[in-house]
């Protein structure tokens, strides 16, 4: 495996990508090309809710960083509460996958990335409007040039990965 | 309903449906809430280059590529059957500070005077387009997540780090906004 030759010099810092945690529970299943369909149906939910919400407009955005509006943070908020709810009573109730593996979320360690890279994040957040969610949902909704701005936070995530040993952790 | 639908949709009502898509990806897939991932496995696919942080098995990760299509598809299918008709409501004061800056078409939910691709070629459109992609794109990895990620992922699994993710996303979008944006949107 390519994967097992190229040595890491600096730990996992990132915990999105569940096939690098090492966690007890199982890897979820391999997905057949059904099992891609609901994934494309969540997603399809996401977007609709991001684009009625209007949380992918620029001045909603624009409005939230101005405190002039309640409507980023109650979108936030209740999303948040509603999350931490859910995970409450999975927890709770030991409630297993359709497929009957245990949920077991990553614990995230504190590195210096999260706040550096979330300041850089901040900044891009407010000139565009939009966060990578938002991204695609605004080509969805027919604003093409932002495939431009997409192509750019690609360009941008390549780039960490290039000079990532170099940048403090 | 349709014309219910049509309306944009308060916050109480898409914030809890926000904050149900962790659950769902749990339980229906064992998966977590995630969309700047996609853009790492983006790299890893296309162009991995020998960089050892693209160099992982991204095929195992390819559900978070589906999903972020299905974003484009239900976006597309908004825009297409449930537009909202009216202009966006925005807030008069940033109407006010708009129009000084020349941006008065405020009708969808992008400035299209801004937004657009002849805008591309000025130092302005550059900056909005280019520049802000890439420090999103810069940004979420070296933060190890974006607003899905840490802040509705995160936090709803009560982890330290998405809150001081969180909170410097938000400092970083006050700034910006507050203190430099203004400068940019006069030139």
């Amino acid at each position: 495996m390519q994967t097992k030759l190229i040595k890491q010099t600096l730990a996992n810092t990132d915990f999105e990508v569940r096939s690098l945690d090492n966690l007890e529970a199982a890897q979820p299943k391999k997905e057949s090309i059904f099992s891609y369909l609901k994934y494309l149906l969540m997603g399809l939910f996401f977007g609709v809710i991001l684009v009625k919400s209007e949380v992918i407009s620029w001045y909603r955005i624009q409005e939230m960083f101005r405190l002039q509006s309640f409507h980023m943070f109650g979108v936030i908020g209740s999303a948040v509460v509603t999350g931490i709810m859910s995970i409450w009573l999975i927890k709770k109730f030991k409630i297993k996958t359709i497929s009957g593996q245990q949920i077991e979320l990553p614990a995230k360690e504190f590195q210096k990335g999260q706040i550096y890279g979330g300041l850089i994040f901040g900044f891009g957040w407010a000139i565009t409007g939009a966060c990578p969610g938002p991204l695609f949902a605004q080509i969805g909704s027919g604003f093409g040039v932002i495939i431009v701005t997409l192509l750019s936070a690609v360009a941008g995530t390549w780039m960490y990965g290039l000079i990532r040993e170099k940048l403090p952790h | 309903m349709i014309e219910f639908l049509k309306q944009p949709w308060a916050w109480y009502v898409a914030g809890p449906l926000i904050g149900l898509m962790v659950p769902a990806l749990l339980i229906f897939g064992n998966r977590t809430l995630g969309v700047s991932s996609s853009l790492r496995h983006m790299c890893a696919a296309c162009l991995p280059a020998k960089i050892p942080f693209f160099n992982y098995e991204w095929k195992k990760e390819a559900w978070n590529l589906v999903f972020v299509a299905g974003i484009i598809l239900g976006a597309f299918i908004v825009a297409s059957f449930l537009n909202n008709p009216n202009p966006v409501d925005i807030n008069p004061k940033l109407v006010t500070e708009l129009n000084q800056y020349g941006i008065t078409n405020q009708y969808s939910l992008l400035p299209e005077q801004l937004f657009n691709w002849q805008q591309l070629l000025t130092l302005k459109g550059f900056f909005f387009m280019v520049f802000g992609g890439f420090l999103v794109g810069f940004g979420t990895r070296y933060a190890g997540g974006c607003t899905s990620g840490h802040t509705i992922m995160g936090l709803s699994n009560l982890q330290l780090p998405s809150l001081i993710a969180t909170m410097s996303f938000m400092a970083g979008g006050f700034i910006m906004a507050n203190l430099i944006l203004p400068h940019i949107l006069k030139l």
